[in-house]
């Protein structure tokens, strides 16, 4: 099988690999980075617990080849915290108990946070409809949109500092 | 102080979040070894067929791919079968025939999961189809095909309880009677995280390291230990670790061909072995639940008093039975289907049925086919009050056990601990404005709107089991905790027990900060690992908390009494003077001449009384009493369009009644969840069957597990009766929602549509099944 060479930034890092042109984004994440905080939960798109940022934008990332990422910017839930100071986000899900098993949580704290940039003040069915595209199991929902909405205050108040992962340190 | 040390009733911060949140979970799936290899899996496209070949030619051939294992390759270890929970016999691989689609095949061993997938791909099995047969009641006919060759037919067993002549008689004797035929259908729990393990074989020390996705891993290795005993791998000699689990919801409880696959390749091959399912496997081959064809009939006066019930059930087990059951109940604990009612007479049996589709009967976050008993229960007591004319809140106020009958012992035998049904249903009632609906319906009505209430008063029977009649293959249902106070008086704690999600490690904590005045985040909880923790049944049917839970008490209770030994020593004062507040013991009458649980601690290593053993530790095996008995009522109000056929739920009221709340936070979260879980059957989820036994409904594109989108906010209350025999009153609580919610949505349904003549629906109720009766009635709205 022949190899692809891809260089992308990952969480802030440079990142260069070789990789089979069937890889999934997500086993490379997984296996090749060894960033398991992302999660595998179908094979159709369905449940989104493989959500990542590629390039801002949130992605599922057993949809999409490694090589489709050459030269993007990709961040997973290991690049939510920085300097040791969890996300507004990741303060919402256990301020509010958005979370249960975890499994779905890396998953669903990215695509709110993308929802997020685009729309920092979100009604709850802007919140329901932007988190639609991930399954959770455990907790109704309930909890996590209140830890959308815990993100979205806490984000706002703290408007000075621009949200930490959209400036990928190199 | 109950802020200090986060015990009872403190909505304490989750500890496993810490982790979770930051992407350091460890699922299974995130456990990497040195040389691990892959296992995937070769599977069935047909319900029966005989295996006339199995060519691995193509597939060995490809890069990467090690072996390909057979049913012929196991049955040199005598391990092509195994044991299931009922005590039928599963195949692990097959040597001649498949029963089911996506049954297993044959496994393929690679060093990676992609050349793995290659060799699944590259396997060439001549199949010759068979006979199917997927519908139960089709199956008992004379010449249906048989399911079995061992067995004499596809009925495989009978099963009753209850007096059946008395309640004959109760229902010649009766004013009104109403029968319905109710199916639940099939379906899956679907935890987002599939089953799969990794096992490793140590060929120089003869060690099974077994990390596997199960709710019960102590079980599991003595279940491991008897099974492959022949082959010398003995119990002390094999160790299984549950990690982190991606959500389990009794989906997890048994023991899947994958796993006994992998722990064969790794001996076999003395490497490592991972084994990951994908979706489908998980959904089409992995146990399914309800699939109950269910006849039942209530009997009662004209004034609404109910006098009987009798439930005729058929169910289908797939193809061999294992469902998750205490031995002795091949139904579960169908026989609390009277429900919240004072019945005099009941009588209740169900056929177990084999056919051509994958084996299970497991939970689906709920007691052991408790949800089966309360949706007819439930919907019965809904289509008595509308026969009546009666409202069906009057009509369970009526019908209720009276709180001053508890203990009560129902006309099936069990003994109701406590509750207090009626101070449930008027809350759910005031919270919701009960009456000012009703009004709101009927001007509706009168405009050819279409709005029901549905209502729903539940009682489970939880926390299995009394060692006197609960039992899984002859293992008693006890739970157990060890708990191990360190000289700087912090804590460590395992249980037998294992969370899926629940938030163990967090409430058992409290649990014993409560007991023993230290606080909680300076306890420790582990579970999970058989070397290290003490054995016990682990977590399902709502079971941790009034097993393990009351083990927490009784534990941090024995630790305490030797605690109050040493701090007689060290105050030198009798233990009879001696008075425990929280974290401390004091002289009676001196509150100043105290030693706190730290200081006792401490001593305990290194001023122990003479002839005491040093060390401040405790073990509690747990054998309840007596079951549990959670309740609550919920009501449910529904608008459905007359153009789509679609059912909104508009409002939707939960009051749970789970007894002493220990974590207040956690177990409305788990109330969210179930009722999502109860919601997703009633309106969404079914696995159906073509006539050839191809499933639909093997991945989460068919398979509609509710988004945030679809999902209602729910609205929740509570009452406390707290359970008499448990140490801190609690009862379970994670499955109640679950249990309790579909067939309140049912009857809202049913009672919007009761006017047009609709007595039932089955769930779950599509849009496409409302929008034919709406046709049917000539109420649709076309345009």
């Amino acid at each position: 099988m022949s190899k692809h060479h891809i260089t992308l930034n990952v969480n802030g890092t440079p990142v260069e690999a070789d990789v089979e042109a069937r890889m999934l984004l997500v086993h490379f994440i997984r296996e090749a980075l060894n960033l398991t905080g992302t999660h595998i939960g179908c094979d159709t798109t369905s449940c989104g617990a493989c959500t990542v940022h590629l390039d801002g934008k949130a992605v599922k990332s057993c949809t999409i080849f490694a090589v489709q990422a050459d030269g993007g910017r990709l961040m997973t839930v290991e690049g939510l915290a920085q300097n040791g100071n969890l996300h507004p986000i990741q303060e919402g899900f256990r301020e509010e108990h958005g979370l249960q098993c975890g499994f779905c949580t890396p998953g669903m704290m990215l695509s709110a946070v993308a929802l997020l940039q685009q729309n920092p003040n979100p009604t709850e069915e802007e919140i329901r409809w932007g988190i639609s595209g991930n399954l959770c199991r455990c907790t109704g929902y309930v909890n996590i949109v209140k830890a959308v909405q815990y993100a979205a205050q806490k984000m706002s108040t703290a408007e000075v500092e621009p949200a930490a992962e959209m400036v990928p340190q190199a | 102080m109950a802020e200090l040390i986060q015990g009872l009733g403190h909505p304490r911060k989750r500890v496993e979040d810490a982790r979770f949140i930051q992407g350091r979970g460890n699922y299974i799936d995130d456990l990497k070894l040195p040389g691990m290899l892959y296992l995937d899996i070769v599977r069935s496209p047909y319900a029966h067929a005989r295996i006339k070949n199995i060519d691995a030619e193509r597939a060995m051939a490809i890069p990467g791919v090690l072996a390909v294992i057979t049913g012929e390759t196991l049955k040199q270890y005598n391990v092509h079968n195994m044991p299931t929970l009922m005590s039928d016999t599963q195949m692990v691989l097959p040597l001649d025939k498949v029963k089911y689609q996506y049954q297993e095949v044959a496994g393929v061993l690679a060093a990676d999961r992609y050349s793995a997938a290659d060799g699944v791909a590259a396997v060439d099995v001549d199949y010759e189809p068979l006979p199917v047969v997927v519908d139960p009641i089709k199956a008992l006919e004379e010449g249906a095909p048989k399911v079995r060759d061992d067995k004499e037919s596809n009925l495989i067993w009978h099963w009753e309880w209850g007096d059946r002549a008395a309640t004959d008689q109760s229902f010649e004797a009766s004013e009104v009677v109403v029968a319905e035929d109710i199916y639940i259908p099939r379906i899956h729990v679907s935890s987002i995280e599939t089953c799969g393990c990794v096992a490793k074989w140590d060929p120089v020390e003869g060690h099974l390291t077994l990390w596997m996705t199960t709710q019960a891993p102590h079980a599991i290795r003595t279940v491991v230990a008897l099974v492959t005993g022949h082959l010398g791998l003995s119990e002390e000699k094999i160790r299984v670790i549950s990690p982190d689990i991606g959500g389990g919801f009794g989906g997890k409880v048994p023991v899947y061909p994958g796993y006994v696959i992998a722990v064969a390749a790794s001996i076999v091959t003395g490497k490592p072995v991972k084994w990951i399912e994908d979706r489908t496997e998980n959904m089409a081959a992995d146990s399914f639940a309800r699939d109950y064809h269910i006849r039942a009939e209530l009997a009662g006066k004209r004034d609404g008093t109910v006098n009987a019930l009798r439930i005729k059930t058929i169910a289908d087990h797939g193809y061999t039975d294992a469902a998750a059951n205490p031995s002795k109940f091949p139904a579960g604990l169908f026989h609390i289907c009277t429900g919240s009612y004072d019945f005099k007479d009941a009588f209740v049996e169900v056929d177990g049925v084999y056919t051509n589709k994958p084996p299970g009967g497991i939970a689906y976050r709920c007691s052991f086919r408790v949800t089966e008993a309360v949706h007819t229960i439930e919907r019965m007591a809904d289509i008595m009050a509308h026969e009546l004319g009666m409202d069906p809140a009057d009509y369970r106020m009526k019908n209720f056990i009276r709180p001053e009958q508890f203990p009560y012992k129902s006309a099936l035998g069990w003994e109701y601990d406590s509750g207090n049904y009626q101070a449930a249903l008027r809350k759910a009632m005031d919270m919701i404005g009960y009456e000012e609906l009703r009004e709101e319906q009927a001007e509706k009505r009168a405009r050819g709107e279409l709005m029901g209430i549905g209502i729903s008063s539940f009682t489970e029977i939880v926390g299995a089991g009394p060692s006197k009649d609960f039992d899984i293959l002859g293992i008693k249902m006890f739970d157990s905790c060890e708990i191990r106070v360190h000289p700087t008086g912090k804590a460590i704690a395992r249980f037998g027990t294992k969370s899926q999600g629940q938030g163990h490690e967090t409430t058992y904590a409290q649990i014993l900060a409560e007991e023993l005045g230290i606080p909680a985040d300076h306890i420790k909880i582990e579970e999970g690992d058989t070397d290290t923790a003490p054995y016990g049944l682990g977590t399902y049917a709502s079971r941790s908390t009034p097993t393990a839970g009351a083990a927490a008490s009784v534990a941090a209770r024995k630790v305490r009494e030797k605690a109050k030994k040493i701090a007689a020593h060290l105050l030198e004062a009798a233990e009879e003077d001696l008075v425990w507040e929280r974290g401390k013991f004091y002289v009676k009458g001196s509150p100043d001449r105290a030693k706190t649980i730290q200081e006792i601690a401490f001593a305990a290593y290194t001023d122990h009384p003479q002839g005491m053993e040093a060390g401040l530790e405790a073990v509690s095996y747990y054998d309840p009493p007596n079951l549990t008995y959670p309740f609550g009522s919920y009501i449910c109000v529904v608008d459905i369009d007359r153009g789509t056929g679609e059912v909104k739920v508009r409002r939707f009221v939960a009051v749970d009644d789970c007894g002493v709340r220990i974590n207040p936070m956690i177990v409305e979260g788990q109330i969210h969840g179930g009722l999502t879980m109860g919601f997703a059957p009633a309106l969404m989820e079914e696995i159906s069957y073509d006539e050839n036994g191809n499933i639909f409904g093997a991945n989460l594109q068919d398979y509609l597990v509710p988004t945030a989108v679809e999902t209602p906010a729910w609205e929740t209350g509570e009452t406390v009766t707290p359970s008499p025999h448990h140490p801190i009153g609690a009862k379970g609580v994670g499955e109640s929602a679950t249990v309790g919610a579909p067939a309140a949505i049912v009857n809202a349904v049913v009672d919007a549509l009761w006017h047009l003549g609709v007595r039932n629906i089955d769930i779950p109720i599509t849009p496409a099944k409302v929008w034919s009766i709406l046709e049917e009635k000539g109420v649709a709205l076309e345009e």
